[in-house]
């Protein structure tokens, strides 16, 4: 069986620095992988060369069984592969419909301008945006900024959703409902990657764990099997307490 | 999937950009600036024949001519976000190779304005796949670089006349019915091509390939990471703005009936442009149609005027200034804050 995305051995060199190293994951159709690590790890790297923001030094990024390596990001959204920013990219001066109607007119869907209206409602009912279509997407909240990095992806009618830290900035009541809006996503087929810091969504949400650090694959399983792993511990606290992973770090 | 139905009701007040393909007819009836594009252009056209008032035609057709830099510049400008400094090399080269075409292969006006507007606009092409990937402030250095580049080579280009330019022969406006008839024909022409530019704005405005263009100017990298093919985007915008320019300085150029590097390719007129979009209100088709006309009526006045008539440069330079930092949307900017709902009737 072929994964939905098989990455295979990236490296990516900044000068001096090895933010990845020799990484390789998949993701299943319908799966939700977590990618956990302390700060630094690399995470953002990696999503970065898995959209094409900038081409593995070395390794190859397969998407659908299509090799999609150093591709311009635009091509890969095309292909199916959308993308919430961690730090928020908002189209200021246009609405939040506006914003999620380049999702739909321009991702996967790549609808005609009138056709766009539908899947963007239903974007914005999945996330809650509904009532705030008209407004500004420069003067929503942080949290409504979330909402729309999310909302937009997913007008895009993606096969694969790259979550960037959606809940950091968001207080205890936006990340519940934020939890129960990922799981509605996956629970309509798209396979969903995602870096998280809050520990809590993560080990309630994903279905498997690859925890990075120093730019290298540090763990892989099961969000039990990963929080017990000594490794895993020492890497976080640098102390045997595994109780003290389950919190937001 | 059958939650949208339900908000159906809410997405008809919410969602303007949102349109079926449908009849000539409803598409009209639900577009009412392109009926205040069609009647502006009758007006220009009408207003001088009434009392066969030649002055009034002259500045009129200044006005088309800076209402066109404007409008294409725009595209470019406004919705894409990127400030090409050298526009006017579009006009320029599009003069030049009307004024060429019709002096020395004695084609019509007509014929020669369109081939000048289709060949500048894929010279605009080559050039924009190049220097589009660039941004910012190298971008801008970039296309003053076009413009100069441009007007060195002709300057040295023997058979459009070097630095002396091509003079054109009193004989090339007897095909139009004499001089006098031809100054009417290319005023009516100007004007259709005012009025084509300001419907090509509108048009783009309110399309797919305007959405991508506005996505670019608002943030580049966040369009590309949504799928808009940016530099194929931005150099089919850069090319689109070259085209009815091109055809408008083969038009002005035949109506001068010369044409000079220095004067084809003038800097000074690519920044006015600017100005005037900056004025109207930057990424506003109306802004950019009535900061051209605001500007080119007050220059009239600073030239006329025995105190102003050397320092109409240092207004203008002032002028830019003063909308930069205090209103960068300009008088439309203010509008549309003012009145929300104009919005939707002058874009």
């Amino acid at each position: 069986m072929t994964a939905l995305l098989e990455v295979t051995g990236i490296n990516k060199r900044f000068g001096g620095v090895h933010a990845v190293h020799n990484l390789s994951l998949t993701v299943q159709d319908g799966e939700i992988l977590g990618l956990i690590g302390p700060n630094g790890a690399g995470k953002s790297t990696v999503f970065n060369v898995i959209n094409g923001i900038y081409p593995p030094d070395q390794g190859r990024v397969v998407f659908k069984g299509q090799d999609i390596t150093g591709e311009p990001p635009y091509r890969i959204a095309r292909r199916g592969v959308a993308r919430a920013h961690q730090i928020v990219q908002p189209l200021a001066s246009m609405t939040v419909l506006e914003n999620c109607t380049v999702g739909a007119c321009f991702g996967q869907a790549d609808l005609p301008l009138g056709r766009a209206r539908d899947v963007v409602h239903e974007a914005a009912e999945i996330v809650g945006l509904t009532d705030r279509l008209d407004h500004l997407a420069g003067q929503l909240t942080t949290a409504g900024k979330k909402h729309l990095e999310l909302a937009r992806a997913l007008s895009a009618r993606p096969e694969l959703l790259l979550l960037d830290e959606v809940l950091a900035g968001l207080n205890p009541t936006e990340i519940e409902r934020m939890i129960a809006v990922i799981r509605r996503i996956r629970d309509r087929g798209i396979a969903i990657l995602m870096i998280e810091h809050v520990m809590r969504a993560v080990m309630s949400l994903s279905d498997r764990v690859v925890v990075l650090n120093l730019g290298g694959k540090l763990a892989e399983g099961t969000p039990q099997s990963v929080t017990r792993n000594p490794d895993v511990i020492a890497a976080y606290l640098g102390e045997p307490e595994p109780t003290a992973v389950s919190e937001g770090l | 999937m059958t939650a949208h139905e339900s908000f159906s009701g809410a997405a008809e007040a919410a969602a303007p950009r949102s349109e079926e393909r449908d009849g000539l007819l409803a598409i009209i009836l639900r577009h009412p600036f392109a009926w205040l594009i069609a009647l502006l252009g009758l007006v220009f056209a009408i207003l001088p024949v009434w009392g066969d008032n030649v002055q009034l035609r002259e500045s009129l057709l200044l006005a088309a001519v800076y209402v066109t830099l404007a409008s294409n510049l725009n595209i470019v400008l406004g919705y894409a976000g990127y400030v090409n400094f050298g526009n006017i090399v579009f006009f320029g080269l599009g003069g030049y190779v009307c004024v060429y075409l019709v002096s020395e292969w004695q084609w019509p006006l007509g014929v020669a304005a369109l081939i000048a507007g289709i060949l500048v606009s894929l010279l605009a092409l080559i050039f924009g796949l190049g220097i589009l990937r660039l941004r910012g402030a190298f971008f801008a250095l970039a296309t003053i670089g076009v413009n100069e580049a441009v007007k060195a080579f002709v300057a040295n280009f023997e058979p459009w006349g070097g630095a002396a330019g091509i003079y054109l022969s009193l004989d090339v406006y007897e095909p139009l019915g004499g001089p006098g008839q031809a100054l009417w024909i290319v005023y009516f022409l100007i004007v259709a091509v005012m009025t084509a530019s300001l419907f090509l704005s509108y048009a783009i405005k309110r399309s797919k390939f305007g959405l991508g263009l506005l996505a670019i100017g608002e943030n580049e990298d966040a369009a590309a990471v949504l799928g808009v093919h940016t530099p194929r985007y931005k150099a089919l915008a850069y090319s689109a703005s070259a085209f009815l320019p091109a055809i408008v300085g083969g038009l002005y150029f035949f109506k001068t009936g010369t044409i000079e590097p220095g004067g084809a390719f003038d800097l000074t007129r690519s920044i006015e442009a600017i100005v005037m979009v900056m004025l109207g209100g930057i990424g506003s088709v109306t802004g950019a149609a009535l900061g051209a006309f605001l500007y080119e009526e007050l220059r009239g006045v600073l030239l006329t005027t025995e105190a102003f008539s050397h320092f109409q440069l240092v207004i203008a330079g002032l002028l830019l200034l003063g909308i930069v930092l205090f209103a960068p949307g300009g008088l439309m900017g203010f509008v549309y804050r003012r009145w929300p709902r104009a919005r939707r009737l002058l874009q």
